[in-house]
């Protein structure tokens, strides 16, 4: 053959390797990409094949969605296999939401709900002016009016008709519970434990002996004791310490005691990104002249906290679940008022229901918080990378 | 002292002074890393310090400004003596301006708002006017085009200039400048020392400590080299270089200008 008769065909393209791409080509390399993993995937869809329909019949299939008698579960129970009785929770919500709170002041827990609602609407609201500012504006402002809503202002003596009736009559902190209580809490100890959090971290690495002796010795007091024993102090040895005559709120006590446990957590996160920002920072903000406050509240601080945002959400998360220890001293908060409504006697055998729905209801709060956070933390990227 | 820094000091007499430092110790600890630094910089005058690593040139000049505290002598910078007052350390670090080696830009704040920054909240500024001064000052270091984005999406060098135009904002009357170039890669040293050599020009009062010994024979009226703590010679660079004094001088530069 001739060099000029040279012609090049093409060899035809090779397939493509087999399924990397599509749902097969992830089952592949997810699932089953050796023997071993395979197994371990066939394991896992038996166990589910096992678990999940029995949880679907229950709290689905099989359930009693529509009614308001109890005896409409009864009667399902022995027709069906036993579903979920919904309609139990349906019957108990009020008192999940308000607990012991008076039926028909009821409305002002909701009015308190919906100005915080109101206030926090400008927060997400990209376009809002000055955001920051007015975020932590509503936050400290918040639970002040749902205090004041929630409490009243007529305090009538007993034997006054009014002091059943009027619409502005004090309700005692001992009826306030539900879910309304526990977001009080949260709101409380959220927005009161990130300052003074905040505070304790600057205090504890102060180069004064005093202040950082101090602020060491508050943490590591209030790290140091489960948050129940803090519970039983404030409410049942408080007292006993302080002079006759001279009492404050449980409610009050409890949320001072769930305040500074949170912010000894809080402070040692803050600690963390503070150490994680260079001294160059500060040094920075010092050659331009800033004094010690302003450089931490306009340098340090914000890079610090936007570092330590998931360990701050975490403690947070944490702190709305452990507002359920107001149990011990006596409150109904929202998992307080489930347990109550479980002893109700028209509803006797239905409290699996209650906590299926309570712990629905937790999750959901702090999953969102968890979301927000991360949300958070891709807004606040400056590709800034250390 | 030389004959031509004798020469050079009588022609500054008259020229008010800037940074005057007299029998000045620092100690960390055990380690002596001043010992007795007496040093006068008049108005306009550019000077390089230059010595081996933990010499003490970094913290000769964060004296200045007190990042770093001295524990012995007397500073005076613009009339204004070093104490431990409070007031007295924010008047000074308002007339003497920074520039660090690891730039140390604000990385939550853009460009802009880095320059910002100081007018508004020690200067009490409005922003507008801020604004307008910072942007001044970012043409002048030629990247106003990168006001609205964030430090960590600029070069090094363009990291620095930012650092230096956001120093010139708060109008000092006396530049530090600690090692400038020594973080950068070697392609972008020289429009960082470009505009260096421009503030020179225009008569700034600059003590560098540098390595850019090309910088120093350009634009400094005075290189002090110090070694062990101490200012072991001062010159005018072409004697510095050309015939230097000390051995340790001697041996210091056949280190930095071997290759």
């Amino acid at each position: 053959m001739s060099i000029a008769t040279v012609s090049f065909e093409p060899k035809p393209s090779l397939p493509p390797p087999v399924a990397t791409a599509g749902l097969l080509g992830w089952l592949r390399a997810n699932l089953f990409s050796s023997w071993l993993n395979a197994a371990f995937t066939l394991a896992t869809l038996y166990l589910l094949w096992r678990v999940l329909p029995p949880i679907f019949d229950w709290m689905i299939a099989e359930a009693v969605w529509v009614g308001d008698k109890t005896e409409e579960c009864k009667n399902a129970d022995e027709t069906r296999k036993g579903g979920a009785c919904w309609i139990y929770v349906r019957a108990r919500v009020s008192g999940f939401m308000y607990g012991l709170y008076p039926y028909d002041l009821r409305w002002r827990v909701d009015l308190a709900g919906a100005v915080a609602l109101a206030l926090m609407v400008p927060v997400f609201i990209k376009a809002m002016p000055y955001r920051a500012i007015y975020g932590l504006a509503a936050i400290l402002l918040v639970p002040a009016l749902a205090s004041l809503l929630f409490y009243g202002w007529y305090d009538f003596p007993p034997n006054v008709p009014e002091a059943q009736t009027h619409p502005w009559r004090v309700v005692e902190t001992a009826k306030w519970g539900g879910l309304s209580l526990t977001l009080l809490i949260a709101w409380v100890g959220i927005g009161a434990s990130l300052p003074i959090g905040v505070v304790l971290a600057l205090g504890r690495r102060s180069k004064m002996p005093i202040v950082s002796a101090l602020c060491v010795g508050f943490i590591e007091l209030w790290r140091g004791v489960p948050l129940i024993t803090v519970m039983f102090m404030s409410s049942v040895m408080l007292p006993l310490f302080l002079p006759e005559g001279v009492t404050f709120d449980k409610l009050l006590r409890a949320l001072i005691g769930v305040t500074l446990f949170s912010a000894a957590y809080l402070a040692e996160v803050v600690r963390g990104g503070l150490q994680a920002i260079p001294r160059g920072q500060f040094e920075a903000a010092s050659a331009l002249g800033l004094s010690y406050p302003k450089s931490m509240a306009l340098i340090v601080l914000p890079q610090a906290l936007k570092i330590v945002i998931p360990g701050i959400v975490n403690s947070f998360i944490g702190l709305f679940k452990d507002t359920t220890l107001v149990a011990i001293i006596g409150m109904y908060d929202f998992l307080g008022a489930v347990a109550l409504g479980n002893a109700d006697p028209k509803w006797l055998g239905y409290a699996v229901e209650g906590y299926v729905f309570a712990a629905l209801f937790y999750f959901v709060f702090c999953f969102s918080m968890s979301r927000y956070s991360l949300a958070l933390e891709r807004k606040l990227n400056t590709g800034h990378k250390r | 002292m030389s004959a031509a820094v004798k020469d050079h000091v009588q022609n500054l007499a008259t020229g008010e002074v800037a940074v005057q430092m007299v029998g000045v110790h620092k100690w960390y600890g055990e380690f002596h890393v001043l010992k007795d630094i007496n040093l006068t910089v008049h108005h306009g005058e550019r000077i390089v310090i230059c010595g081996p690593s933990g010499s003490g040139k970094s913290t000769l000049i964060r004296c200045i400004n007190r990042l770093e505290e001295h524990q012995k002598g007397q500073i005076v910078v613009q009339g204004t003596e070093l104490t431990n007052d409070l007031k007295q350390i924010d008047a000074i670090r308002r007339e003497v301006g920074m520039v660090f080696q690891q730039f140390n830009l604000f990385p939550h704040l853009t460009v802009l708002e880095n320059c910002c920054l100081a007018l508004i909240w020690v200067r009490k500024m409005p922003r507008k006017d801020a604004e307008e001064i910072a942007m001044k000052y970012l043409t002048r270091v030629r990247i106003p085009e990168q006001a609205l984005k964030y430090p960590g999406q600029l070069s090094g060098g363009q990291q620095q200039r930012v650092a230096i135009a956001r120093s010139l904002c708060m109008n000092p009357k006396v530049m530090l400048f600690d090692e400038p170039t020594s973080a950068l890669d070697p392609e972008m040293i020289k429009e960082v020392l470009d505009v260096m050599i421009g503030l020179a020009e225009d008569g700034m009062t600059m003590l560098c400590v540098t390595h850019e010994m090309g910088f120093a024979q350009k634009v400094a009226n005075r290189v002090i080299f110090m070694d062990l703590g101490e200012i072991v010679e001062q010159n005018t660079p072409t004697e510095f270089f050309n015939n230097p004094q000390s051995d340790r001088t001697k041996l210091f530069l056949s280190q930095i200008l071997r290759h």
